[in-house]
């Protein structure tokens, strides 16, 4: 089973069909079950009985997801991959102890990769589509991966397999989801 | 939340339009019309018959021109929503994108610039479950435009119906169209809708067809009693 977070502005938001749906059915196409939760619904029991777990992006002005940094403290406690898009990657680097920092970016861009890793391997550089009004400084030790001309566009824990992509992979790069569903990683 | 929809007449707005009435309050219809029938963004074909449509929905429109040249209509399209948000104080704008970055990364960037949302319903959706979902929610649209090989004459003013989306769905197959007419390879009019108090009956029609593209202009139709 795999998990996806609504990071939107509230349950069965209108924002559903364009930043939650499109990635859950590239996780259905995969061959993955699929259980959708908003951020406001989380329970204990349903990051337990998961196998990986996805956040989804929101609206380029929906942003008040961040305004509860503390709602995603299950981040720290979780032992299964996370992808964090967009949204999701700003709100792994307010758990983990990084910031936002003003950066709009809307269309597509160029993303360059810094460094080597298995999530993006192969794909030095590569279009993106982009729908972001803030970028990320990254937590303490977490790895860059990839960058724009604007902004880091990938991040990693230092360890653990929990990836932060601020573009959209469900737009033109569904094999980034892909890949993520397809990491060999199972952490005991 | 009290929302702008970027309104043509065609299937995807129509359908974005009710879904987004499922969620927030749906205060405005906006149109633009082109007088460019190659418009970048706005398609034409029966664009004229949109206050047809808002008067069935009991929807406000807010309509205004361009002349259709590539980036001047954007300002264009930014002003008729300026006005909106004045007439009507909307806060967002939906459209009925479905996967062109061109028509929704600009639309993006005009509701970013007048600090407005933006919501894109459709965006990625399954074509196939789309289709199906017009029909079954009892939306009614016909056919107006053909802009692509294999599309002949015959398929002008037809209506988009189980039988048409099941060749349709061969021919995307076949000739590398999409499904949902995205690539602008067909245009469509929509009838009727599940918000519609009325719906639309095309009383007369016009077809002008050549070499793989042709339009089925509505001269007269009027409202009648669901």
């Amino acid at each position: 089973m795999i998990l996806i977070v609504d990071l939107c502005y509230r349950e069965g938001s209108l924002s559903l069909y364009e930043f939650v749906e499109p990635v859950a059915g590239i996780v259905r196409r995969s061959g993955f079950p699929v259980q959708v939760r908003h951020r406001s619904h989380l329970s204990r029991q349903d990051l337990a009985a998961v196998e990986r777990i996805i956040l989804c992006g929101t609206a380029l002005r929906d942003n008040a997801f961040a305004a509860e940094p503390a709602s995603f403290a299950w981040m720290k406690e979780v032992r299964v991959p996370v992808l964090g898009i967009c949204a999701g990657m700003q709100a792994m680097a307010l758990a983990f102890g990084g910031s936002l920092t003003p950066s709009q970016e809307i269309g597509t861009t160029e993303v360059r990769c810094t460094r080597r890793d298995p999530l993006l391997e192969g794909h030095e550089r590569f279009p993106a589509y982009e729908l972001h009004g803030a970028g990320v400084t990254p937590p303490p030790r977490f790895l860059v991966l990839a960058e724009s001309d604007h902004c880091i566009q990938a991040m990693r824990h230092p360890e653990l397999p929990f990836y932060g992509i601020l573009f959209h992979p469900e737009v033109r790069n569904e094999w980034v989801v892909e890949r993520f569903l397809a990491l060999p990683w199972r952490i005991c | 939340m009290k929302l702008g929809m970027l309104f043509s007449g065609g299937k995807d707005s129509t359908f974005a339009c009710w879904r987004a009435m499922q969620h927030e309050e749906v205060a405005c219809l906006i149109s633009v019309l082109s007088r460019n029938e190659e418009s970048y963004m706005f398609h034409t074909p029966n664009v004229r018959w949109v206050p047809l449509q808002a008067e069935a929905a009991g929807l406000p429109l807010v309509q205004g021109e361009t002349e259709g040249r590539e980036e001047e209509e954007l300002a264009d399209l930014r002003s008729v929503i300026r006005l909106a948000m004045d007439r009507h104080g909307i806060e967002g704008v939906v459209t009925g994108a479905l996967q062109s970055l061109y028509q929704a990364s600009r639309i993006q960037r005009i509701c970013a610039d007048l600090d407005l949302w933006c919501f894109n319903p459709l965006w990625h959706t399954d074509p196939h479950r789309y289709l199906q979902n017009l029909l079954s929610l009892g939306f009614r649209a016909v056919i107006t435009g053909v802009f692509s090989s294999p599309f002949d004459a015959s398929w002008l003013g037809r209506e988009l119906d189980r039988d048409t989306i099941r060749e349709l769905e061969v021919i995307a197959c076949t000739h590398r169209i999409t499904l949902t007419g995205e690539g602008g390879e067909y245009e469509t009019f929509v009838l009727d809708a599940p918000f519609f108090r009325q719906r639309i009956v095309v009383q007369e029609a016009e077809t002008a067809y050549r070499t793989d593209r042709g339009v089925y202009r509505i001269t007269r139709a009027a409202l009648e009693e669901k």
